[in-house]
């Protein structure tokens, strides 16, 4: 098929253009995060002046160098991690068995279950009753606040339930007349066949911990806890309105413009390690999930 | 087309008339496992999702802190009049609507033309590229994005501002411009997530027989007519299906994108609903106003969903299958 000597002139023509235009949309996506890069790598007064526009401008590492060592960043990224490691387990221990049960045919009322957690995706109590209710419980300000208050979402249940109900009975059968319990067919037989819907729900999770900032910037008071999202945020626009800080970077290596695109990169290589990962999995992910209800 | 609507129909009739307890009781006693994996999730869901719901009624209240979501007084519906007499929020309703109206136009047709593109790529390596670089954005925080877009149009610095200086065009402060900032935002939603959501239109495109182009290529069809003749009939369900859901999800404006990106002065382009109870509610500490506009947001989204999810399912069943 890849052979273009197949296709008539026209053909040629087609397909040529078409590649040019993948092209233009690929380099336009790619573009931002080398200007980027670039900027981060690149001297104060160059990036100050404008002359960054592809390759760093006289190529030093300051910006990363003040970045490292503030120990902000340090502890926001610790945070992340946390966030992203543990708030994925947490969402996996709910899941899991919760997906399950509500894929089992013989579960009574499984209709009316199932039927609360779609209304969830329908229906939404808002910004301010849901920011009152974690109040009420206690959870401002806490780190088991943010695992557990955003542990569950409609969509990551529906996919996984989705994924066992698929599984042909026979296996869930087989089980059974091996004496197994539910616990049992569920860790033995569902767990270990579920590995690529569940894996998938997992990077899900893990992205959406790891790029989690609005309800860490309301419900986090205390500087020592917040996501590195937050400090990204923080830095970001007290760098550009300080002029404090301004001021003293006359003479700095680095400028403000520098040291925000160091930290963005900073943030982003971690999502680009698993990056593959996800790649594998979200597709099939998507068609998993696109049949909802 | 004849099992679907059977099943459903025996499920809704099949509602015991008596003895519903004792059922239920049987049901938990055999299958009491069941229930116990279930739990967790059931209890995260009231807790976290269906009481907060009970606590909407603090739009119909005087809300209080000290009192607490049940003991404050009723005052009907006095908050939606203040709301739909307040210049603010009528302006973040239009704001919304119009943000809306512009991603779907510019923003829906994106991902179909480069699903449509990427099909017609017949280099395998450059395909696979190209399409785990353009769905890379998706994966990135909306942070980082405001991050990158406000560094790249800021007026010193910036990428863009330069460019314009080749030109010999004065400097913008474009974020600072109300503008400037709907271009902005929708560009920005749009690069971030075309390539990403091109991914069901290819999936529809897979599904297409290949029979109808071998036929096609034996008739000496060229890839031109193809596209238009096969692929787009073929995958027209998914696109009106797609264009339904995304109707029905109109006033789910990115609006963490917009809080970062947005300031006083380009409140009067920018400011949505969500935004507005975010300022309202989070920030000035009105709960109780914040939240009535909440509810409006939610009904009139649940009704839109509800609606469009009607729509596709019947479209989809007489016409997919």
């Amino acid at each position: 098929m890849a052979n273009l000597n197949l296709y008539s002139r026209s053909d040629k023509r087609f397909v040529l253009i078409n590649m040019f235009l993948i092209a233009i949309f690929t380099i336009s996506t790619m573009y931002p995060f080398i200007y980027i890069a670039s900027l981060s790598l690149s001297s104060g007064f160059a990036a100050r002046a404008g002359q960054v526009v592809l390759t760093p401008i006289d190529t030093t590492i300051e910006a990363y160098k003040y970045i490292l060592s503030q120990r902000m960043f340090w502890v926001s990224y610790g945070n992340t991690f946390f966030y992203t490691i543990f708030g994925t387990i947490t969402s996996l221990l709910f899941l899991i068995p919760g997906a399950y049960a509500l894929s089992r045919p013989q579960l009574y009322g499984r209709r009316f279950f199932n039927l609360m957690v779609a209304f969830t995706m329908w229906f939404n109590a808002g910004l301010i009753p849901f920011f009152l209710n974690m109040r009420d419980l206690g959870l401002l300000d806490s780190y088991i606040g943010i695992l557990i208050g955003f542990a569950v979402n409609g969509f990551n249940l529906i996919l996984l339930r989705n994924f066992f109900e698929g599984v042909p009975s026979s296996f869930e059968e087989a089980a059974r007349m091996d004496g197994a319990n539910d616990f049992q067919v569920l860790w033995k037989v569902y767990m270990p066949l579920a590995k690529p819907a569940i894996a998938t729900v997992a990077l899900f999770c893990l992205v959406s911990r790891w790029n989690g900032f609005f309800w860490a910037m309301v419900l986090l008071r205390d500087e020592e806890k917040i996501p590195l999202q937050v400090y990204l945020r923080h830095t970001i626009a007290t760098l550009s309105n300080d002029d404090e800080f301004g001021a003293t970077l006359i003479d700095a290596p680095y400028s403000v413009e520098t040291v925000s695109a160091a930290i963005i990169v900073c943030s982003i290589i971690p999502v680009l390690i698993v990056y593959p990962f996800i790649q594998k999995y979200f597709e099939k992910g998507i068609m998993l999930g696109g049949v909802k209800e | 087309m004849s099992s679907g609507p059977d099943i459903e129909e025996t499920q809704t009739l099949q509602i015991p008339t008596r003895g519903r307890m004792e059922r239920l009781v049987d049901h938990m006693k055999k299958d009491w496992q069941l229930y116990v994996l279930l739990l967790p999730t059931l209890i995260w869901l009231l807790v976290f999702l269906y009481k907060p719901m009970y606590g909407l009624q603090i739009a119909f209240k005087d809300y209080s802190i000290f009192r607490g979501v049940a003991a404050s007084p009723w005052i009907g519906f006095e908050h939606f009049e203040t709301l739909f007499n307040s210049e603010g929020f009528m302006r973040a309703l239009r704001n919304t609507i119009a943000i809306s109206f512009w991603s779907l136009l510019i923003g829906f047709p994106m991902p179909i033309f480069l699903a449509l593109m990427f099909n017609e790529i017949l280099h395998r390596k450059f395909k696979s590229t190209a399409q785990t670089i353009v769905y890379l954005p998706h994966f990135i925080s909306s942070v980082i994005i405001a991050g990158i877009v406000i560094t790249a149009f800021s007026p010193g610095a910036g990428i863009v501002n330069t460019v314009m200086g080749w030109f010999g065009l004065d400097p913008i402060y474009f974020l600072t411009k109300p503008e400037w900032f709907r271009p902005i935002f929708i560009g920005t939603t749009i690069w971030q997530e075309a390539g990403f959501q091109s991914i069901v239109f290819l999936a529809a495109i897979a599904g297409v027989s290949p029979t109808l182009y071998e036929s096609a290529v034996v008739d000496g069809a060229s890839r031109w007519q193809m596209m238009w003749k096969i692929t787009i009939p073929s995958i027209l369900p998914t696109i009106i299906i797609m264009l339904i859901i995304r109707i029905g999800n109109m006033l789910e404006v990115s609006f963490e994108m917009i809080i970062l990106l947005y300031q006083p002065s380009t409140y009067e382009t920018a400011d949505v609903v969500n935004t507005f109870i975010y300022r309202q509610g989070l920030q000035n500490g009105q709960y109780d106003f914040a939240a009535a506009a909440g509810l409006f947001n939610a009904v009139v989204a649940f009704v839109l969903v509800i609606g469009a999810n009607t729509i596709a399912k019947r479209f989809s069943r007489t016409s997919l299958w």
